[in-house]
């Protein structure tokens, strides 16, 4: 599962630098929804991955470690408030200037 | 009462903001924001004082002990740091409340939120919500960027906000790092586990080079820095003149991670880059603000020069050189702030030409000419205002570091560009007009924004005769912020046994 989860989190990093260095800003924005994704999971590992384990301390009990699980919520809803800002500011570029690339001049 | 004092600072904007979000009427969010930012300057003030007793403050959230809850600390950096942030916050927003804050809607809940992110940015001791307060003061900061509108704003906005996005990521994956390794994210706790053996070194230290790289981008560190000019030009003045104190909160991150967490465990994590590169930055600075076409740009260009002049302090790892630091920061902030609402005055009152250099009607309000006087001189660090006091603190405390020749040179270099740079534009701005042309009429400049400013101008003058005690306080804060043990200790003392790898599962 630790490849799985590695191999994953490093496909969605690279397709993630790779989208946020283009010229235009829709693919900017997923690229870096992607590498939000790829944030909280590599977040939710540095708690151990453990199968079958709820976050719950009980006696006896194996438990998984909750606090990462807490960071990922919030690192989620602070991510996803600042992606939806960027999706208005992007429509808003694209209103004014008639041209949806980052550093927009002139209509290129 | 004074148990609870810490979190005054951080209730008060949330609160303001909240009551402003209920009516949308303007006088009324007006009103509340000046009382609020008033109440939090009286607040912050009397957090400075209690806090010069050299007592840690630790107020848990919830009162859930230190390594498993949040903690603020208030210490005399963060008390400080924070009386800073309400003065300008009151200032800037008594300039705002003259008519900018029309121009768009939701701009006192805003600023409130700015400043709550600011706030407990300085006061948490906890590298998490270190991490929620920075966004919390970035959220703010891209939608009063984008104040006013306008396409250059949209355009500056955006870049922004991927920058910061990106910083964001990786400021996760720095936090992620030190919680897989650490198995805490307190800071005095980080402190503590990294002065234990049994945990991988490698990881550790790349976590750490990753959080002050996400801490040198909100600085403008110089690779890091291309985004801050013109981010800061295309803000409205008082929205520049708040972000003046932004960049301040990645030094002071810088320096509290600096002095707690890494001088006892890993000293050389900052030797040979960051004092390096900031140098660079103070160069680039030099060369932009040479360049500039418009005195907004050349004033953001002087706030990023101030920022690298203060990135060369956190290698050095003595309390002598933060002390001047200190001081640096606080006079070059004002400084800062009050030239972003002084061109925010001067372009008002030139019409078409607006605060580009070159030749326009002359200025209506001839106090202006005699400000900008002032405020040049602070900013240029010539005597005898404060900017002189902070240059002269500053290099005196680095003459016996490694890099303290090279320090010296640049800095002197950059100071003698920047005075030439003033000295050129300002002879444009006041002396050079268009041959029989008349002051435009127009909106006077009004008590508020004459207030506002002139308070602002005036902390040149006022900070250079109260250097002593401010340099004094500088002092005592350094030697508290210097002296991790006690932190370590202080944080910790105030909650149950330390977490740790023992007692993860």
């Amino acid at each position: 599962m630790e490849v799985l989860l590695s191999i994953a989190i490093g496909v969605l990093t690279a397709c993630g630098v790779f989208l946020i260095l283009r010229s235009r800003t829709f693919p900017v924005l997923l690229g870096l929804t992607l590498l939000s994704y790829a944030v909280n999971l590599f977040l939710f590992a540095s708690g151990r991955l453990r199968v079958d384990a709820p976050p719950l301390i009980r006696a006896g009990a194996s438990y998984a470690d909750p606090l990462p699980q807490a960071l990922v919520l919030t690192a989620i809803v602070i991510g996803f408030g600042m992606t939806a800002y960027l999706a208005i500011l992007a429509l808003r570029a694209l209103s004014e200037s008639g041209a949806d690339h980052v550093d927009t001049e002139q209509e290129r | 009462m004074n148990a609870n004092a810490p979190i005054l600072p951080i209730l008060i904007p949330l609160l303001a903001a909240l009551l402003q979000m209920i009516s949308g009427h303007l006088r009324f969010q007006r009103a509340v924001g000046l009382l609020a930012t008033a109440l939090l300057v009286l607040v912050t003030g009397w957090l400075t004082l209690l806090a010069d007793d050299g007592v840690l403050r630790v107020y848990a959230l919830g009162d859930w002990p230190a390594p498993f809850g949040i903690v603020l600390v208030v210490d005399r950096l963060a008390a400080g740091m924070s009386l800073l942030t309400a003065v300008l916050g009151f200032l800037v927003l008594l300039y705002a409340s003259a008519g900018f804050d029309e121009r768009g809607v939701h701009f006192h809940p805003l600023f409130q939120f700015q400043l709550l992110g600011l706030l407990g940015a300085f006061l948490t001791g906890d590298l998490f919500n270190l991490f929620v307060f920075f966004e919390i003061m970035l959220l703010a900061s891209y939608v009063l960027l984008a104040h006013g509108g306008g396409l250059a704003r949209t355009r500056a906005g955006i870049s922004y906000v991927v920058l910061n996005l990106v910083g964001s990521a990786l400021f996760l994956i720095a936090l992620g790092l030190i919680y897989g390794t650490l198995g805490t994210l307190n800071l005095a706790d980080v402190a503590r586990a990294l002065a234990l053996p049994g945990y991988d070194r490698s990881l550790a230290r790349l976590a750490f080079a990753l959080l002050i790289a996400v801490f040198a981008l909100k600085a403008g560190l110089l690779p890091l820095s291309f985004w801050l000019p013109h981010t800061y030009t295309a803000a409205g003045a008082p929205v520049a003149a708040l972000f003046a104190i932004m960049t301040k909160v990645g030094i002071v991150a810088i320096l509290r991670v600096q002095a707690i967490a890494l001088a006892p465990a890993m000293p050389d994590l900052l030797d040979n880059w960051l004092t390096t590169l900031a140098l660079a930055t103070v160069v680039f600075a030099a060369l932009g603000a040479l360049a500039a076409v418009r005195l907004r740009a050349l004033v953001a260009w002087l706030v990023l020069l101030s920022a690298g002049t203060l990135l060369t302090t956190p290698a050095q790892a003595s309390a002598e050189v933060s002390a001047a630091a200190l001081y640096y920061l606080v006079q070059s902030t004002l400084a800062g702030a009050a030239f972003f609402l002084l061109a925010g005055l001067i372009s008002e009152q030139r019409g078409k030409v607006a605060d580009q250099f070159m030749a326009g009607p002359p200025l209506r309000a001839t106090w202006l000419r005699i400000a900008f006087l002032v405020v040049a001189t602070t900013a240029a660090a010539l005597p005898p205002f404060s900017g002189f006091v902070g240059k002269v603190m500053l290099l005196t405390s680095m003459r016996d570091v490694e890099a303290g020749m090279a320090i010296w040179v640049v800095v002197l270099m950059s100071g003698f560009i920047v005075m030439a740079t003033l000295a050129r534009d300002g002879c444009y701005l006041i002396w050079k007009h268009k041959a029989a042309s008349r002051p435009l009429t127009g909106d006077p400049v009004g008590w508020r924004r004459a207030t506002a400013t002139m308070l602002l101008i005036a902390a040149g003058p006022l900070l250079a005769i109260g250097a002593r005690p401010l340099s004094d306080y500088s002092a005592r804060t350094a030697a508290q912020l210097h002296a991790p043990g006690a932190y370590v200790t202080g944080v910790l003392a105030a909650g149950a046994t330390p977490t740790g790898r023992g007692a993860r599962p």
